[in-house]
């Protein structure tokens, strides 16, 4: 009697990825009987045969699941043998109130893309194929458990064929829920800018024609529109920019394979996987010497973004000729993705050609997700497609819903032991995207059976997010800015104890009302104490001050120098008569809040060695700074650092050095190096203080401005050479898009001490 | 050069001096002139509309007019903007020892223009002199009384669905010039405050349509504050257009670069009117037949989208959120 019979429960992201036919053709293949189904905790295997026979089995799917699966927990429990007679699929057990996973949309697989690149086959050319492992997943889901009526994919009667392959286990198709073919499924057509469906037979080679003949398309994609031309003709991209009121900010581009991207760009290893890998982002590439692609695609810069094509109508738009598409979201100056059809008519129809649409609705819009190596370690700098709404396990979560920032926002919900990161909302303050933000969370409420006991928050009283929190009738927890960015950074580094925590950062509300983010702290999971920062500076004119960086010029060169002409050649010789205003604005404390930025700190000094008096996309005047450098420049400036009741770091030595060198013609590479290097040494110099005054000796990176790959490197080598534990981020972004990650975990360590 | 003493507020002879001389030369009527306590007022039974408001205006004099006419507009207004005609308003003044006698005449000379100009009479007053230091220059008190017309019904929480949304002019001028002057700043261009006595023109609006559903000015706070008020009184969305507010370059040039947004700048001389569609152009077409309505226009709407907020419809084509004015505006830029 050495027949066994097990009870396996595999939890995890484990449906919707094809785990059951895995599961029934490997149970097959091993003799085994008995059966497998869904169920809310997961899948049930009730598996009976020889002890190492399951043994095997077990291991095989610990260890080579499907593409997509992934695995939190498996559990086993012996029982009594009932001699199944055979292997099967059993219907779905609906167990209510479980956290079920749902997968994020995955790009078209290995299979799918010879599927349609074969010209027998029967989906030769579609553009709408995929199977279990791939294909779109979280955007169109409109409520669980995940299948085809419950998506939008509803409208769409499968035909004979698809359903036997959505019905057949041993079918790469098996309860595929989007499976489509040309007979039943999506369909593409073209449209003019004025909405008149074209008449013509092959929407996809009359849309490369004419994108060779220099027009702009929207193209409906998987998450929402892009804006599309082709990335050799500087005509069309100019066109582009112009129309859509895009100056500068770089656009990405997605091209045809990779070794087109590795004509133009140095591909590593990490970045050749990133690329390839099952979830295709935009990754940020050093652009080679003898890159030949138009220039203004990315001016004023080194690199360059690139993604692969992710769904199969991308890569049905490449063909000879067609190598390099700009592939930027189609949004209007800072508003949201367009991701329906009538959205995008009305705001795209001033910009584009034309439209190349499809009838599969998207449910739930999501930006391409950006990814950047640094230092041989991936950084996020964009978590969406791809990633969302994949979830970070953390223990002893209770139910908190973390409100996250007013930009770059994203929120997250805590429940069962796992973090949900919601997809990148964008900018609160647009009104379209606040309210597109309250219906997410509530979407997120609904699919993950979610209702918050405890809401986390922004301490910033202005924060859209931070109102719509005040609005729960609910025990609140306000998290400090850069506590919380520190916190996520602590969190996917598994930090517990206290660090040190340096976040350098744009501006984020302080427990003394001022604007913060050039901080050096002590911090745990649950509180912390500033014990350090840049020393205050005015901004005058608020706001107005960050997307004008010759405001901060003029502000630090009247603090480290006042006006007088000897020491800068003069402020007013510099800035003409409006510097006048501004240092009247500064004198008179009209609009000027007090700030200790880092980012502010980088926007002054771009402006003062001459790279940008204003912004035209956040970011800019570091993202210039950090292109024109040198990471072989070793010089830096000087600086001070002065103990009162905690370290106050004043640049204005450096700020001197920087105009004095601008007056003496050196190059603004040098300059922006110096100044570079300078943060380097003043971090260095002050992690070194506090762990003489404090014995840690662990130092945690995070805040927007360490999405500058040069300072991120520099810092983190020279503390290491000093002995610290550096620690920053691989899968949070640094920016304020990782935030709500450190408001639920600090939220959660403050309720579950009390 | 003569100028305030203490013994000015002593209430002996030389308070009854200052009263005589200054302010009963400017401010006499037949009620005012009656000395007593307390002001009798003949009114029939009428609904009255009754107010007070403080003006601690710096700088005193600036281009457009002096804390004077303010007093007697702001009240004037308050009064006009809730359907009733301005009739008597008392003043009180609390001066600063060593405040010029002849920047004192300037100021009640102006009030008594302004009072005239409005058709109200200055019928009680108050005279208090401090201590060099302990107020800034003069603070004028005043109260008003009016007569709320019959058959109107102008209130905050009137607004409806399809009502537009029209202003007499331009906004943000009156604060921006105080700021500027405050300041020494040096713009381009003639700043100049709108301060004015709104009366006459709600009555020319009244008259071709009483059944307007809500009249505001918009003093401190800008736009943006009566708009949330009327929107939270009211219990409707308001949607009003970048492309359409009527701004001043030089307000335009200033704010900009004090990094202000004139919606939330104070006005002293502009109402917000909530019309219904079908009487708008009527109201509009006589609002600009008075010298306070040349400029009039609508500016948006209140409409039936997305619960009750004020949001703007930007040029670029977004929608922004003006939320009621709090404090400082701390940047939201991370
Ligand atoms: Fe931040
Ligand atoms: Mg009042
Ligand atoms: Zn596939
Ligand atoms: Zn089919």
């Amino acid at each position: 009697m050495n027949i066994k019979r097990y009870f396996i429960v595999v939890e995890g992201i484990v449906q919707g990825v094809g785990f059951r036919p895995f599961v029934y053709n490997l149970a097959n293949s091993f003799d085994l009987k008995g059966y497998v189904n869904n169920n809310s905790e997961g899948v049930h295997i009730d598996v009976e045969g020889h002890r190492e026979t399951i043994n095997e089995f077990l291991q095989r799917i610990e260890h080579n699941p499907p593409l997509l699966a992934r695995i939190e927990k498996i559990s086993i429990r012996e029982a009594t043998v009932l001699n199944y007679a055979i292997f099967e699929i059993k219907e779905s057990k609906k167990t209510l109130d479980k956290i079920t996973l749902i997968s994020p949309d995955i790009a078209i697989c290995k299979d799918c893309e010879e599927d349609i690149k074969s010209k027998t086959n029967r989906r030769s050319g579609y553009a709408f194929t995929n199977c279990t492992n791939c294909g779109p997943r979280f955007s169109i889901i409109k409520a669980l458990p995940y299948d085809r009526e419950k998506t939008t994919m509803k409208e769409f009667k499968m035909c004979q064929e698809c359903a036997r392959e959505y019905s057949d286990p041993t079918n790469r198709r098996f309860h595929a829920q989007p499976n489509a073919c040309k007979d039943c499924g999506p369909e593409l057509w073209v449209e003019d800018n004025k909405g008149n469906k074209l008449e013509i037979e092959d929407p996809i080679s009359f849309a490369q024609n004419k994108i060779v003949e220099g027009k702009i398309f929207a193209i409906k994609g998987l998450g929402g529109y892009h804006l599309v031309c082709d990335g050799w003709n500087e005509a069309a991209i100019h066109k582009l920019r112009t129309r859509k009121r895009r100056p500068f900010k770089p656009l990405a581009v997605m091209m045809k394979n990779v070794e087109t991207i590795k004509k133009h760009c140095k591909v590593t290893k990490l970045e050749e996987e990133l690329l390839t890998g099952i979830r295709k982002p935009i990754v940020i590439l050093d652009q080679k010497q003898n890159y030949d692609l138009a220039r203004n695609i990315a001016p004023n810069q080194k690199t360059l973004g690139v993604m692969l094509p992710y769904t199969p109508l991308h890569s049905l738009l490449f063909s000879y000729e067609l190598e390099a598409l700009i592939m930027t979201s189609a949004n209007v100056n800072g508003l949201p993705i367009e991701y329906t059809d009538s959205g995008a008519r009305k705001s795209l129809s001033g910009i584009v050609d034309y439209f190349l649409i499809h009838n599969r609705e998207i449910y739930l819009p999501i930006d391409d997700s950006v990814l950047r190596v640094v230092e041989g370690k991936q950084t996020i700098i964009r978590r969406a497609r791809g990633f969302a709404p994949e979830p970070f396990k953390a223990l002893d979560m209770r139910d908190i819903l973390a409100c996250g920032p007013n930009m770059k926002n994203t929120f997250c919900i805590g429940k069962d032991g796992f973090l949900f990161l919601s997809q990148f909302n964008g900018d609160l303050e647009n009104l379209e995207t606040f309210e597109h933000y309250k219906n997410n969370v509530e979407h997120f409420k609904e699919v993950f059976s979610f209702s918050p006991k405890f809401i986390a928050h922004d301490m910033h009283p202005e924060y859209l997010s931070t109102k719509y929190a005040l609005d729960y009738d609910l025990p609140k927890i306000a998290v400090q800015h850069h506590h919380a960015h520190i916190v996520s950074c602590m969190f996917e580094n598994n930090l517990e104890r206290k660090v040190i925590g340096v976040c350098f950062d744009g501006t984020g509300y302080g427990t003394d009302g001022k604007l913060w983010g050039g901080e050096f702290m002590v911090c745990d999971r649950k509180e912390f104490t500033r014990v350090g920062h840049l020393d205050y500076v005015k901004m005058p004119g608020g706001e107005k001050a960050i997307k004008e960086p010759w405001r901060m010029g003029v502000s630090y060169l009247y603090k480290a120098l006042g006006t007088n002409k000897e020491a800068c050649g003069g402020l007013f010789e510099l800035y003409g008569e409006a510097a006048k205003n501004l240092i009247t604005m500064i004198d008179s404390n009209i609009n000027c809040p007090q700030t200790s930025s880092m980012g502010r700190l980088f926007d002054a000094v771009s402006n003062i060695i001459g790279i940008t008096d204003k912004v035209t996309y956040e970011g800019q005047a570091a993202i210039e700074l950090e292109a024109v450098s040198d990471i072989e420049i070793k010089e830096a400036y000087s600086y001070n650092i002065i103990k009162r009741d905690i370290y106050i770091i004043e640049p204005y030595e450096m700020i001197k050095e920087v105009i004095l060198d601008k007056l003496d013609g050196v190059s603004s590479k040098i300059m922006a190096s110096r100044f570079q290097n300078t943060i380097v040494n003043l971090s260095v110099s002050m992690c070194t203080y506090l762990r003489r005054d404090t014995g840690i000796n662990e130092v945690a990176l995070s805040g927007g401005v360490f999405q500058n790959s040069y300072l991120l490197k520099k810092i983190s080598e020279n503390l290491k050479k000093e002995g610290f534990g550096v620690y920053s981020h691989t899968h949070l972004p640094s920016n304020d898009s990782g935030l709500a990650i450190g408001q639920i975990i600090i939220a959660n360590t403050i309720v579950g001490n009390n | 050069m003569s100028t305030i003493t203490l013994s000015h507020g002593s209430g002996g002879t030389q308070t009854n001096q200052l009263i005589n001389e200054l302010f009963f030369k400017y401010f006499s009527n037949d009620i005012l002139n009656q000395m007593n306590d307390a002001a009798q007022i003949d009114i029939d039974f009428k609904k009255l509309a009754f107010t007070t408001d403080s003006f601690v205006v710096n700088p005193i004099f600036f281009e457009g007019g002096n804390i004077g006419k303010l007093a007697v507009c702001g009240t004037v207004n308050d009064l006009a903007v809730s359907g009733a005609k301005p009739l008597y308003l008392t003043s009180a003044f609390i001066i600063e020892e060593g405040f010029p006698m002849a920047d004192l005449e300037i100021i009640v000379k102006t009030m008594a223009e302004e009072a005239e100009n409005s058709g109200v009479k200055i019928v009680a007053g108050d005279t208090k002199v401090v201590e060099k230091g302990n107020v800034d220059g003069v603070y004028i008190n005043t109260s008003g009384i009016g007569v709320i017309y019959e058959n109107v019904n102008i209130n905050c929480a009137n607004a409806k669905l399809g009502d537009v949304i029209i202003v007499n002019g331009t906004i943000g001028d009156h604060g921006m010039t105080i700021l500027c002057e405050r300041n020494n700043f040096g713009f381009e261009g003639d700043l100049s405050s709108d301060c004015a006595s709104l009366n006459t023109l709600v009555d020319c609006m009244l008259e071709v349509y009483d059944g307007i559903h809500v009249i505001r000015d918009a003093t401190r706070g800008g736009i943006a504050a009566v708009l949330n008020e009327i929107s939270d009184f009211s219990n409707v969305t308001i949607a009003i257009e970048e492309n359409l507010l009527p701004i001043k370059e030089e307000v335009k040039g200033a704010a900009e670069m004090l990094g202000f947004d004139p919606l939330y700048i104070a006005n002293e001389g502009k109402l917000c009117a909530f019309v219904p569609e079908a009487q708008a152009e009527q109201v509009l077409f006589a609002m600009r037949t008075h010298p306070l309505g040349t400029n009039a226009s609508i500016i948006g709407r209140v409409t039936d989208e997305l619960g009750k907020k004020v949001y703007l419809n930007t040029v670029v084509g977004g929608k922004r959120l003006v939320d009621m004015p709090s404090g400082i505006q701390l940047p939201r830029i991370c």
